[in-house]
């Protein structure tokens, strides 16, 4: 089964200083050490700040580009982590071990596979995707 | 602080803590007591102890080291009680010793690679389960138990067995190893790759057990393909610089990937050439090519297991069947030839040959290799060729080595439908 974490942070961790940060990142790398230890990490990435990220609005007059960042937005979404495992539990207890600060979450959605859709919307969809997409690798242990 | 939840939430929530937990508490056990038995009974009365007092008092912050620290005590008393220690030092020592293993399951560091730690330990555990004095029954049940998290019940359904038979095959395994005085001490440096032969190979075996499973029929059984790779990718991380471990998580990330688009719904089978590529996994085709990449970045070089992944990369990357390099599919069986020489891989050799150069390049290999003889009671030599034939316009010629073929295989719906190619080109059309 496969489950997507994200992690939700405040914008504000953006702006800190990269120096006093070498904790926080050290015990993310441990955490992911975990992850990959236990066979289970399918794919991880850390995101860009929203300042340099844009929204694009849809509406009637069509879509709006507007650009980060967006002051309405008490978390952003820093990073995810897509992990197979063998059950929800297994999941909920691999987002509770994520090593997040205070105010943070872990918001934790179970992917949709193959096996979940319509087969003959699967095709449709094929047709128009047959080359590799871009898909985020797993960093290499 | 400890979070309380109801009983039913807690069952299902320290069944996950068991499965993430146990191959890191079995292993330091295993080391502190040198007994995987004696390891994997003191786990099994901590997590008793843990399924009594977590869903009344909540489950621990650092449920590992309460664990760890429960078995090791539970140990530690059976120890004494038996008497082992004949002397207060040695009461001492052992104390010490697992205090370590104790810190170090706590610690979420986990420990360097040579120096000792969780890691060293999950591996030595990996080689203990498949030590060469086990039958390879016994090696691969005892890896699902200790290191899969596998219930008794689970693994007597995914190999079609019954518990009782699956618990004896555990308790014989535990009692060859003691008897055999195996102890948990990690293989010598010039035995390890022999070791991690074996071990690969109840990986791969476990794998295949789960492909085979007929799809839509037994998930459980399916979920083997998991449980293997799960278990591989762990061992590339322990293991990161064995070339052979990175390339069968590569090889398992290909195959798998094709899982779902490998029968119809009728439960026909699909030949890889004619799959929707559109049902492949993209997210496991691409986890396998970092796999080897990882494998080809090693300073070891690679065998076997990286050689039928970088021939399986070759199809994932095709976008279309039609697309396929089959030069470098021909290129890469010749080196899989040297490392691993047999019929099958010199049959699939000449397969890859004839769509990289043509029938005609081909049918003096197939001829070859029937003169050899080595794969007389095989249906595909003769089926081979006449596809070959076929494609030569021969058609004749086709039909006597399709006739012969469906008398070779026991797989009636094969047989079937050999004999109805055969007749589609008996009209000597």
């Amino acid at each position: 089964m496969r489950y997507m974490m994200f992690m939700r942070v405040d914008p504000a961790v953006y702006d800190r200083d990269p120096a006093s940060e070498t904790e926080a990142y050290a015990a993310m790398g441990r955490y992911n050490e975990e992850l990959t230890k236990a066979g289970i990490l399918l794919a991880l990435d850390g995101l860009q700040p929203p300042s340099e990220g844009e929204r694009i609005e849809f509406g009637p007059g069509g879509a709006t580009v507007v650009d980060g960042p967006f002051a309405e937005a008490k978390e952003v979404v820093g990073g995810y982590w897509i992990i197979d495992v063998k059950s929800h539990d297994e999941a909920v207890e691999w987002a509770r071990r994520v090593p997040a600060r205070d105010g943070e979450a872990i918001e934790l959605r179970r992917v949709f596979e193959v096996a979940d859709y319509d087969p003959a919307g699967l095709e449709a969809h094929g047709e128009l995707s047959s080359q590799p997409s871009q898909q985020t690798a797993a960093r290499d242990a | 602080m400890p979070h309380a939840r109801d009983t039913a939430a807690a069952a299902g929530a320290i069944d996950a803590i068991w499965r993430i937990e146990s191959p890191r508490l079995i292993a330091g056990l295993a080391r502190v007591l040198r007994d995987v038995g004696a390891a994997e009974d003191a786990a099994q009365d901590a997590l008793v102890r843990a399924l009594e007092t977590w869903p009344r008092d909540g489950v621990p912050d650092n449920p590992g080291a309460w664990l760890m620290t429960t078995a090791r005590r539970i140990a530690f008393d059976r120890l004494r009680r038996a008497r082992t220690f004949a002397r207060k030092r040695d009461e001492l020592e052992w104390l010490a010793a697992s205090d370590a293993a104790t810190r170090a399951a706590g610690d979420d560091g986990g420990g360097a690679v040579g120096g000792g730690g969780p890691d060293d330990d999950v591996l030595s555990l990996m080689f203990t389960c498949c030590h060469p004095v086990l039958s390879r029954a016994a090696r691969t049940t005892l890896t699902l138990r200790l290191l899969g998290g596998l219930k008794t019940d689970e693994i007597a359904r995914a190999f079609l067995t019954s518990e009782a038979t699956v618990a004896q095959r555990v308790s014989r395994a535990k009692r060859t190893l003691a008897e055999a005085d195996v102890g948990f001490a990690p293989p010598a440096v010039e035995d390890i790759p022999a070791r991690l032969d074996a071990v690969l190979e109840v990986l791969y075996l476990v794998f295949n057990e789960g492909h085979t499973a007929t799809s839509g029929d037994d998930w459980l059984r399916a979920d083997l393909c998991f449980d293997a790779l799960r278990l591989a990718r762990t061992l590339a991380a322990l293991a990161p610089h064995e070339p052979e471990v990175h390339g069968l998580v590569a090889l398992m990330d290909f195959q798998a990937s094709r899982l779902r688009a490998r029968t119809a719904p009728d439960g026909t089978p699909i030949l890889l050439m004619d799959q929707s590529r559109s049902r492949w996994d993209r997210t496991l085709i691409t986890h396998g090519l970092a796999a080897l990449r990882a494998a080809e970045r090693c300073s070891k070089p690679g065998g076997p297991y990286v050689a039928q992944a970088a021939i399986a990369a070759c199809h994932a990357s095709a976008p279309t069947a039609a697309a396929t390099d089959w030069i470098r599919i021909a290129a890469l069986y010749e080196t899989l030839l040297r490392l691993q020489p047999s019929p099958i891989v010199e049959l699939n050799r000449a397969v890859a040959v004839s769509y990289a150069f043509g029938p005609a390049a081909a049918l003096p290999l197939i001829d070859t290799l029937i003169a050899t003889d080595l794969l007389s009671t095989s249906h595909l030599l003769p089926a081979v060729r006449a596809d070959l034939l076929i494609r030569l316009d021969r058609p004749a010629e086709a039909h006597a080595d399709l006739l012969h073929a469906a008398t070779l295989t026991h797989n009636l719906r094969e047989r079937d439908l050999l004999l109805a190619r055969a007749a589609a080109l008996g009209d000597g059309g």
